[in-house]
């Protein structure tokens, strides 16, 4: 049932929690991209029959676990970004890059304050604008993480509808 | 099979659907507690990534002792040699007053001093989540790791497990924004909370009166009530005292003794059993 598609798009997920994981220099720390969400957005856009909300669920509550976070807090998050993203993929897959990272900017703003708002229940929010920063630095990326999925896609599985 | 149509009414009720799933877990998780084990079942799918991503370091350290000269390791020898001779003369004369003081104890019929197990943990170098103080150490519970176990080490107390799986645990440092941890000044024995501020190196003490005896530069250390954190371990040093006449409280904030963003090496400790004289005899 894993055809080329999926496995190479589980192989990119899997490097993407490596990298949300891997320790970066403090100064840093509050750029971090948010490396699993790019990834599934690009995986949703490009194969929306195999990757969708209930793969972006599961990862979110993988998210959860190595954040320490509330189960369900980033998997609610980033559910809702994929729902959009899957719901409008064929709009998005015509527009430019740059009109889908200021798409991305937004969907990503959207989950961070999702985040925020159960963390601030809980009693432990962040009080600096800083937070918001992984979106910024994540929709910068977003053109190198697009062209560098879609090269791996067509050098490794070639038949998508796309 | 490739349909033409993917966006149906099923994506729509799915999403709703895991929307409330996502509610429903939350609100396990964080009345209940319920969700450990699915927790620890994929925090075993992580510890994977995690000690691959700790690998590099791992070498590193590897490579840094094992091709460290002859010279340098012979001096480091004879360095801890000093070093242990000296903390055993020291040692000599604290057996002989911890023994007392349980005679002591006995003749008063105070309740007997807990004794307390350690064992070493290797902090595992991922980052978790830069607005949260949170480590992941190697232990878990099968080494006997359980939840809101205190961790230590060489300088200080560093934080309680708040998560154990069975090869990894997720440690909340006393420096977390919800973190708190009951400690009294060494010098004149006020009790005290000192909570976590989100900051590395700032700890705060709320609802100290303004008449209290509190000096920068005092000891915190843990008081032992609560029973989650064995008692007399060093915490903390106060750093800033405020009194300011429109403030119901002092503001005193403290730096924590432990160097919780450099050390490598964590300790457990286990401190149920009640301990007699018998006990420290044994050890010896």
């Amino acid at each position: 049932m894993m055809n080329a598609n999926t496995r190479i798009a589980v192989i990119t997920i899997i490097g993407a929690f490596m990298l949300s994981m891997m320790p970066l220099p403090d100064w840093a720390q509050d750029f971090r991209p948010d490396w699993v969400t790019l990834v599934l957005i690009y995986w949703t856009m490009a194969l929306p029959a195999s990757i969708g909300v209930t793969i972006a669920w599961c990862a979110g509550l993988m998210l959860d676990v190595s954040h320490g976070a509330l189960l369900g807090q980033h998997a609610l998050g980033l559910m809702l970004v994929i729902y959009i993203i899957h719901v409008q993929h064929q709009r998005l897959r015509v527009a430019s890059l740059v009109q889908q990272a200021i798409l991305i900017l937004f969907l990503l703003l959207m989950k961070q304050a999702i985040v925020l708002w159960v963390s601030g229940i809980m009693g432990h929010a962040p009080d600096s604008w800083l937070y918001f920063m992984p979106s910024l630095s994540s929709a910068l990326l977003w053109p190198w993480v697009y062209i560098i999925l879609r090269d791996l896609r067509r050098k490794f599985a070639l038949k998508t509808h796309y | 099979m490739q349909t033409l149509f993917l966006q149906g009414p099923s994506v729509t009720l799915r999403a709703l659907t895991l929307v409330i799933a996502s509610i429903g877990l939350m609100t396990l998780d964080h009345r209940w507690g319920q969700m450990e084990n699915v927790r620890n079942a994929m925090s075993s799918v992580l510890y994977p990534l995690q000690y691959t991503i700790d690998l590099p370091i791992r070498l590193y350290h590897w490579a840094d002792e094992t091709l460290s000269t002859h010279q340098t390791l012979l001096e480091n020898n004879r360095r801890l040699e000093d070093l242990y001779l000296e903390n055993r003369v020291r040692l000599q004369k604290l057996d002989i007053l911890e023994k007392e003081n349980l005679r002591l104890r006995e003749l008063l019929r105070a309740t007997p001093k807990v004794a307390e197990e350690v064992l070493i943990a290797e902090i595992i170098n991922v980052d978790v989540d830069p607005y949260r103080q949170l480590i992941i150490i190697n232990k878990g519970s099968d080494d006997k790791v359980y939840i809101s176990q205190p961790i230590i080490e060489a300088q200080g107390v560093i934080g309680q497990t708040v998560h154990v799986s069975s090869t990894s645990s997720t440690v909340m440092l006393i420096t977390d924004a919800s973190h708190a941890i009951p400690v009294q000044i060494d010098r004149t024995g006020l009790r005290a909370v000192a909570f976590g501020t989100g900051k590395i190196d700032q700890l705060d003490l709320r609802h100290i009166p303004h008449n209290a005896d509190i000096r920068k530069g005092d000891t915190l250390i843990t008081s032992g009530l609560g029973g989650r954190f064995p008692a007399n371990y060093p915490v903390a040093v106060i750093t800033h005292i405020e009194r300011s006449p429109d403030e119901a409280f002092v503001t005193v904030t403290a730096e924590p003794l432990a160097l919780l963003d450099r050390s490598r090496e964590v300790l457990l400790v286990w401190h149920n059993q009640p301990q007699t004289t018998q006990d420290i005899d044994d050890e010896r």
